[in-house]
C-alpha cells in the first residue's frame, strides 16, 4: 500500500521554550541522542513498508541547516525527502490542508502525520496492523497512551469505547479530568480526513465573513486538528486510538532534550548498539549509554555517563566528568571539569575544574504514567531550577562554579552564577 | 615562671571539629593549638604550665602527660566545677600561680599569633605596674572593645565597648602577664576580667599595654580559623621558608605533612595544611583549607575555604566551598557540591547541599 509521512515542524515563532538553543538551529534540527531531534520520526517513517515519500511541513524560510540535512537523510533512509514551507503558521491541520494535492500524490492510500516536537518509538507499524485488525480500514487512528490524572490536563484526552478503541470523546486541555488516555501527536490517515478538514475550513470562512471588522490576522486557513477536527470525529465512528506503552514525551522545554536523550540511547541498545560506546582498553570510562560522535576527542581519563551525547568535534579533557548532559558540537571541556544535568551550546568552552550543574526536571520515576512538566522558567518570582543551559560560544572562566542557570550566547562569564538568566 | 591558659568549655563556637576532641587538640597548620602555646610559653622560660578547663577530659590529660615529657615543663589541670568566667580561674588557681611570688602569664586559649611572651616579661618589668596586656591594631575598631592607652608609656586609661567615634585601633589580644598582687582583686565566683577587674586596674593605673607585632588571630570560629592558618603560613614563609611545601603544582604558601601523599596534576594552594597520612589523589585542586589527619579528597575533587576532620574521604569531582567543615571521618559522595555546608561526625553525604546549612 502506498503510504506517506508528513512531519509538523513549526517554525521559528514556535519552539521559544527552547530556547536559547533554538537561536541557532532550528529546533527540529537539534540533536537528541546525537542525531537531530526528527532523524527519529525519519528514521521510523522509512522503515514502514510502501513509504513513498516524507514531507517536513513548517514555516522555517529554507535554510542551509535544514537543506543539508535533508539531503543526508535522503541518503541515508533512501527515501525521498521534502520540506514544504506554509506560507504562514497554518495550525496542525490547515498546513496539511494547504498541500494535500502534495500529500496525496503518487496515490498515497493513507499518510502519517507526526509532530515534530515528540520523542517516541514510533509504533507505525502497529497502527496500521491496529487499523486492519479492528476492522475499517478507512478509519483515522490517534497513537495514544496513558498518563496520570494531573498531568492529562496537559494534553488532549481521549476516550475511548473499552473493546473497539473507538474515540467517543476528545478535548485538549480540560480544566478538569476526563480521561487518562492522552494523544500522543502521532496520526494515520486516509485522505478521506482533507473532507473533514475541508468542512472546518467552509465553516470558518462563512464565520470570518459574519464578522464585519475582522481583524486581519484571522484566516480561514488555520486549523487545529485537535480542537477543530478530532473533537467534530469524536463519537462519529471514524476515529480511533491506539495504545501503546512504549516510551513516548513532548520535548517543548531544553530539559525535556535530556530527557529524551535518554530514552532514546537506550533504545539504541536495541536499535542502534553501534552508536553507543563502549569502555575499551585506552578509551574513557563508560557508565550506562553514551553516545560519542566519532570525530569527538576524549581522554582516557574522563568518565562518561550515564545519559551522555557528545556531538561533533567536542574536546574532552583528562579527568572531566560528564553525567546526564548534552554536549553540542565544537565545545570543549578542559581538564577536571564536572558537567551534570546541562547542555553545552555549540563551541563553547569549559575551564579546568569548573562545575556546570543543572537540577533535573525528569518525570516522578515512581509513577509509570507521569510525564516530565513542562515547567515554567518562573515560580513565585523566582527561576524554576532546571538543567543548566550554555548557550552558543559561552566561555566559563576556570575553578567557577554555575548552577541552574541559563547562558545566553556569546557570554564570556567571570564568576560563578547560581539561579540565574544571564544575558 | 608560669602561666594560666583560660581554656574553658566544649569549644562549641569550632564545631563540629570540637565534638570529636577537646578543641586545644584540634591541630592548627599541622599542631594542636594548645602546642603552639606550650611551645612559645616554655620558649620564654615557663617551667609550669595551668591548664583552666571547664570540663575534664580523658584526652586532654593523656596529650597533656606526653607534651610534659616532651617539652620537659610541668602541666597542671585546674578544673572549674561551675563556669568561672575569664578571671575566676585565677583565684581558682591562685596558690598554683602565686607560689613562686613570680609575674605569671594568662592567655586565652583561641589566640594565635607571634606570642611575645620574652617581650612581653620584659616590658612589665620595665614599667613596674601590676599587670600588662598584648594589644593588636584592626580596621574597624567599632566592632570590639577598644583600649585607649597613653602613646610613651602605654599606661591603659580607659577601655570602650564598641565605640562609636574613634577612640582607638587597639584591641586586647587576650594575652596577659601579671604580679600575684592581682589576684587579691579576684573573687572565687564568676567574673569577666576584661570587664570588672581591668578597668579597676586601668584606674588605679596598674595596667599597660605593649602592641603585639605582626598578625594576630582569635580561630574560635571555623572561618577565623582559615583567616589565622593564612596568616600564621604566611609568618611561616618569612621565618621558615623551609618548613613549607615547594614543588610541581604547589601555589604560594603550602604546608604538607611529610606522611602525607599527594597525587599526579593536582594544584595545591595557596594557603593550604595538609595533616599526617592525608592521601590527595590525582588531578585535585585545593585552596585555602585545612585537611586534618587521615582524610582522604578523592580525583578531580576542587576545594576552597574547607575545613575536612579527621579520616574524612571526599568523593570524586566533589566541590566545596564557602567554609564547608567536615566533622571526623564524614563521608562525602561522588559528585556532590557543599556550599557552606557544616557536617556533624561520621555522616555520609549523598546530596549536594547548595545553600549553607548544618547536616546532623
Amino acid at each position: 500500500m502506498p503510504l506517506k509521512a508528513v512531519i509538523l515542524i513549526g517554525g521559528p515563532q514556535k519552539g521559544t521554550r527552547f530556547r536559547p538553543l533554538s537561536f541557532e538551529v532550528p529546533k527540529p534540527l537539534f540533536p537528541v541522542a546525537g542525531v537531530p531531534m526528527v532523524q527519529h520520526h525519519i528514521e521510523a517513517c522509512a522503515k514502514v513498508p510502501g513509504m513513498k515519500e516524507i514531507l517536513l511541513m513548517g514555516f522555517y524560510q529554507p535554510n542551509e541547516a535544514l537543506s543539508r540535512f535533508l539531503v543526508s537523510a535522503q541518503q541515508e533512509f533512501k527515501v525521498p525527502i521534502r520540506y514544504l514551507q506554509e506560507y504562514a503558521a497554518l495550525g496542525t491541520g490547515g498546513g496539511i490542508y494547504h498541500f494535500r494535492d502534495q500529500i496525496l500524490s503518487g496515490g498515497a492510500e493513507a499518510f502519517f502525520v507526526l509532530n515534530a516536537d515528540v520523542c517516541s518509538e514510533f509504533p507505525l507499524q502497529e497502527m496500521l496492523e491496529f487499523r486492519q485488525q479492528h476492522g475499517d480500514v478507512h478509519s483515522f487512528v490517534i497513537l495514544g497512551t496513558t498518563a496520570n490524572r494531573t498531568q492529562a490536563l496537559n494534553y488532549g484526552c481521549i476516550v475511548a469505547n473499552a473493546g473497539t478503541q473507538e474515540v467517543q470523546h476528545y478535548v485538549e486541555k480540560p480544566s478538569t479530568f476526563v480521561s487518562e488516555i492522552i494523544n500522543c501527536g502521532i496520526y494515520l490517515f486516509t485522505p478521506a480526513i482533507f473532507q473533514h478538514i475541508g468542512e472546518v475550513f467552509q465553516r470558518n470562512q462563512q464565520e470570518l465573513a459574519l464578522e464585519e471588522s475582522s481583524n486581519g490576522w484571522q484566516r480561514a486557513e488555520v486549523i487545529r486538528l485537535e480542537q477543530d477536527v478530532f473533537t467534530a470525529l469524536a463519537g462519529s465512528g471514524k476515529l480511533y486510538v491506539y495504545k501503546t506503552d512504549g516510551f513516548w514525551s513532548q520535548i517543548k522545554s531544553a530539559g525535556s532534550a535530556i530527557y529524551a536523550s535518554r530514552l532514546y540511547l537506550n533504545q539504541y541498545s536495541k536499535s542502534h548498539p553501534e552508536r553507543l560506546a563502549q569502555n575499551k582498553p585506552g578509551g574513557p570510562v563508560i557508565r550506562g549509554n553514551v553516545y560519542i560522535h566519532p570525530t569527538a576527542s576524549i581522554d582516557s581519563t574522563a568518565v562518561l555517563g550515564p545519559n551522555v551525547s557528545i556531538g561533533e568535534g567536542v574536546t574532552v579533557g583528562a579527568g572531566v566528568r560528564v553525567r546526564e548532559s548534552i554536549v553540542l558540537h565544537g565545545a570543549s571541556l578542559h581538564d577536571h571539569t564536572c558537567v551534570l544535568n546541562t547542555i553545552v551550546g555549540w563551541d563553547s568552552t569549559i575551564g579546568r575544574w569548573a562545575r556546570v550543574e543543572g537540577t533535573p526536571s525528569d518525570p516522578n520515576p515512581n509513577d509509570p504514567y507521569a510525564k516530565i512538566d513542562s515547567e515554567t522558567l518562573f515560580r513565585d518570582g523566582r527561576l524554576t531550577p532546571s538543567i543548566t543551559i550554555l548557550g552558543c560560544s559561552v566561555t566559563i572562566p576556570a575553578e567557577v562554579v554555575i548552577l541552574n542557570s541559563i547562558v545566553l550566547p556569546h557570554k564570556e562569564l567571570s564568576r560563578s552564577y547560581k539561579n540565574q538568566i544571564i544575558l | 615562671m608560669r602561666a594560666l591558659i583560660l581554656v574553658g568549655g566544649f569549644g562549641t563556637r569550632l564545631r563540629p571539629l570540637t565534638l570529636s576532641r577537646p578543641k586545644p587538640l584540634v591541630e592548627f597548620c599541622n599542631k594542636a593549638v594548645l602546642l603552639h602555646q606550650l611551645e612559645a610559653l616554655r620558649q620564654a622560660g615557663v617551667s609550669h604550665v595551668v591548664l583552666a578547663v571547664s570540663y575534664m577530659s580523658d584526652a586532654l590529660e593523656a596529650a597533656m602527660r606526653e607534651q610534659e615529657q616532651r617539652l620537659g615543663i610541668r602541666i597542671s589541670m585546674s578544673h572549674e566545677k561551675e563556669p568561672l568566667g575569664t578571671a575566676g580561674p585565677l583565684a581558682l588557681a591562685r596558690d598554683l600561680l602565686a607560689e613562686d611570688g613570680e609575674p605569671f602569664f594568662v592567655l586565652n586559649s583561641d589566640v594565635i599569633c607571634e606570642f611575645p611572651f620574652a617581650a612581653l616579661a620584659r616590658f612589665h618589668r620595665q614599667h613596674g605596674g601590676e599587670g600588662s596586656l598584648v594589644v593588636t591594631r584592626v580596621e574597624e575598631p567599632a566592632k570590639y572593645g577598644v583600649v585607649v592607652c597613653e602613646a610613651d608609656t602605654g599606661r591603659i586609661c580607659r577601655f570602650v565597648e564598641k565605640p562609636r567615634v574613634f577612640v582607638s585601633n587597639k584591641i586586647n589580644a587576650g594575652l596577659y602577664i601579671f604580679n600575684p598582687g592581682i589576684l587579691q582583686r579576684i573573687q572565687l565566683r564568676p567574673t569577666s576580667i576584661e570587664k570588672e577587674i581591668f578597668p579597676a586596674m586601668a584606674q588605679d593605673g596598674q595596667l599597660y599595654a605593649m602592641e603585639l607585632q605582626g598578625f594576630w588571630m582569635d580561630i574560635g570560629q571555623p572561618k577565623d580559623f582559615l583567616t589565622g592558618m593564612c596568616m600564621y603560613l604566611q609568618a611561616l614563609r618569612a621565618q621558615h621558608p623551609e618548613k613549607l611545601h615547594s614543588g610541581p603544582g604547589v601555589v604560594g604558601n603550602v604546608l604538607v605533612d611529610p606522611s602525607a601523599k599527594i597525587g599526579a596534576n593536582c594544584v595545591i594552594g595557596p594557603n593550604v595544611t595538609i595533616g599526617a597520612g592525608v592521601v590527595v589523589e590525582d588531578g585535585v585542586r585545593i585552596k585555602r583549607c585545612t585537611v586534618l589527619e587521615g582524610a582522604r579528597i578523592r580525583s578531580h575533587s576542587w576545594l576552597e575555604s574547607c575545613i575536612v576532620g579527621w579520616s574524612c574521604s571526599v568523593g570524586q569531582w566533589v566541590r566545596m566551598e564557602n567554609v564547608t567543615v567536615l566533622g571526623e571521618d564524614v563521608i562525602v559522595n561522588d559528585e556532590l557540591y557543599l556550599n557552606g555546608a557544616n557536617v556533624l561526625p561520621h555522616k555520609s553525604i549523598a546530596e549536594s547541599v547548595p545553600e549553607p546549612r548544618i547536616i546532623m
